[in-house]
């Protein structure tokens, strides 16, 4: 009990890092359609701020970044068409924050105690308080005026739900039953889009090389390489679970483009049309704006675009290494075969 | 006396051979040649590369053999391979020679690789799988095909591990043509290869990567390991970039190959 109080006092704190390092939206940001680059920060003398280039000339995007945000995914009901709150409704929700009074209008992950999953104290050394934020004043981090993701379709509510239906009653009968994260195959942080995740697995390490930029997420340490030069998709009949990306320059922005997902990827309840477009601005020296756009015709009605501030961090980024120290499946299926061996010995008394 | 007497020369000739090795310069003294350049001055590295040999067989030199499941014949037999073991031997402590032949004797059982468990440093190199290097200033990143496995080469003032990793910590710097990189911090979790070639935590591993063509580099690693070698060894072999126009790292995730193996025998059995 002491231990989560603690835990969540570091995290609570680590909250309130995060509303005294937003930023202020610039000017214009208000009006940005998420398919355009977010507008650079302008200098105190007025010029707007151009990212420094990587020796063959690119903007430079490389260091490590954090993604977390309090900003949740979808706009609080209530809100309506509202993007951003005014500097006077950010103060007041930044207070209520600080006080642990806040409802839908913040994502706290796991520093909001009844969703306290990890005593981060375990750690041994690891200081939440010390991880940087990016934050801005957006009410969700999908943009547009509906601030959700668009109604599903029902042929994808019927493909998702003919999935978990087939699962049911047999979740514990083999490794196939389990889901992806704990298999190791498909961890949500490590999963593209990149999410923010509250407090823990949020690091991206970003290297450029001539003609590619390098993703690594220390989740799982997963890693995308994507060619910069025009290249096309691999073939289609390739099919992975973080699909092919290819990208390009447009002005100082990156855009990945990506397809091939497989059709058990499922982001939101995608299918294998899965389309991302994926956009990286570095508007200040600190900070990089990710933007993205999810499209599947055979599940969505229509595109829909989220934009998240990524911080510039420290690190080091770890080596996470899932599957080497995988018990849980071993552990979880053992307990059902225990369970049913003891349950079969009562009935035969 | 005569066997004595046989060895003796042996070993004298073995010490002309030595001498007239030491006197012609290494190709590390007078690069024979010159790569191009990226556009902070450094020997480009940047590619796709892939070793091309048995090394991940085994280390040493050796023979064909059958492979471990009769039923994949001629497919997944053990080729033959010259080794890539300067001097041809791993000179194991003589305790150790014999854990090798343990794990040797139980390769499908205990080999990482089976499992899908990351590589280590330098198995990744010769793994049967591409590797891209992504060359900046200040890191260089390498993204290997097998298992996903990744490492960030620090190019600044080094750094100390904050733990130890199945990939372990990487410190690295440029030696004229040459990019030599300090691996430290390994955990004693993986192999050398498929023949139980072994190493404790106590692994330092010194790689050198030096151009030798527009498409091959010279790929040495120096293996250090007082726990179970009696003196240093060294192994090299080229690396070949792959030069398909479209080449690419593909996705590799190997965890769900290798789940019937590690909790098969824990499936829920068909009901009669």
């Amino acid at each position: 009990m002491m231990r989560r109080f603690r835990a969540a006092t570091v995290a609570l704190s680590a909250i309130v890092g995060v509303v005294l390092m937003a930023q202020a939206p610039m000017a214009g940001q208000a009006t940005a359609p998420a398919s355009k680059a977010a507008p650079a920060k302008t200098t105190s003398a007025g010029k707007p701020w151009t990212p420094s280039r990587t020796p063959d000339g690119k903007p430079d995007l490389q260091g490590i970044w954090g993604n977390a945000t309090v900003t949740p995914l979808e706009r609080p009901k209530g809100l309506g068409a509202k993007e951003f709150y005014t500097d006077e409704e950010f103060a007041k929700l930044s207070q209520h924050i600080r006080q642990g009074e806040v409802g839908e209008e913040a994502e706290l992950g796991a520093a909001r105690e009844n969703d306290l999953r990890y005593d981060t104290s375990l750690y041994g050394g690891f200081d939440i308080t010390k991880a940087r934020f990016a934050s801005n004043k957006r009410t969700s981090l999908i943009v547009g005026p509906e601030g959700v993701i668009p109604p599903m379709l029902p042929e994808a509510k019927q493909r998702n739900a003919e999935r978990v239906a087939k699962n049911k009653g047999h979740e514990f009968d083999s490794y196939e039953n389990r889901p992806l994260s704990e298999r190791c195959i498909l961890m949500a942080q490590e999963m593209i889009p990149m999410l923010p995740a509250a407090g823990e697995g949020n690091l991206l390490q970003i290297v450029q090389g001539p003609g590619y930029v390098a993703f690594l997420h220390e989740i799982d340490h997963s890693t995308r390489v994507i060619p910069t030069d025009g290249r096309s998709h691999i073939p289609q009949n390739i099919r992975q679970w973080q699909g092919d990306s290819v990208g390009h320059w447009e002005g100082d922005t990156l855009v990945v483009d990506t397809t091939n997902f497989t059709a058990r990827s499922a982001f939101k309840g995608s299918g294998e049309k899965l389309h991302l477009v994926e956009r990286f601005t570095r508007n200040a020296d600190d900070q990089i704006t990710y933007q993205f756009t999810a499209e599947d015709p055979t599940t969505w009605a229509k595109p829909w675009s989220a934009e998240i501030p990524m911080a510039k961090t420290d690190g080091p980024v770890y080596e996470w290494a899932c599957h080497e120290g995988n018990t849980m499946i071993s552990t979880i299926l053992r307990g059902a075969r225990v369970t049913e061996e003891e349950a079969a010995k009562k009935e035969e008394k | 006396m005569e066997n004595w007497l046989k060895g003796s020369m042996m070993a004298g000739v073995a010490v002309v051979c030595a001498l007239l090795l030491t006197a012609s310069p290494s190709p590390a003294q007078t690069p024979a040649y010159r790569a191009p350049r990226t556009a902070d001055g450094k020997p480009d590295l940047n590619g796709i590369w892939q070793a091309l040999n048995t090394a991940d067989w085994d280390l040493e030199g050796h023979a064909a053999a059958m492979g471990p499941v009769a039923s994949l014949g001629a497919v997944f037999a053990k080729p033959p391979g010259l080794g890539v073991v300067e001097g041809d031997e791993i000179p194991y402590l003589p305790a150790m020679a014999a854990k090798k032949k343990e794990n040797q004797a139980n390769w499908t059982k205990l080999d990482p690789e089976v499992k899908c468990f990351l590589p280590g440093v330098p198995r990744a190199a010769y793994l049967p799988y591409p590797f891209q290097i992504v060359q900046s200033r200040d890191k260089i990143l390498i993204s290997y095909e097998y298992a996903g496995a990744v490492r960030t080469i620090n190019m600044g003032a080094p750094t100390k591990a904050p733990a130890d990793s199945w990939m372990g910590w990487s410190n690295g710097h440029w030696e004229g043509e040459t990019l030599v990189i300090d691996v430290t911090d390994q955990n004693d979790n993986t192999w050398f290869d498929r023949s139980g070639n072994f190493h404790s935590d106590a692994l330092h591993v010194v790689e050198r990567y030096t151009p030798r063509s527009a498409d091959t580099l010279n790929y040495e690693a120096t293996i250090e390991d007082s726990k179970v070698f009696s003196r240093p060894w060294k192994i090299s072999m080229p690396l070949y970039r792959r030069v398909e126009k479209n080449a690419r790292i593909l996705e590799y995730k190997c965890p769900e190959f290798a789940e019937e193996l590690l909790y098969g025998p824990l499936r829920k059995k068909p009901s009669n």
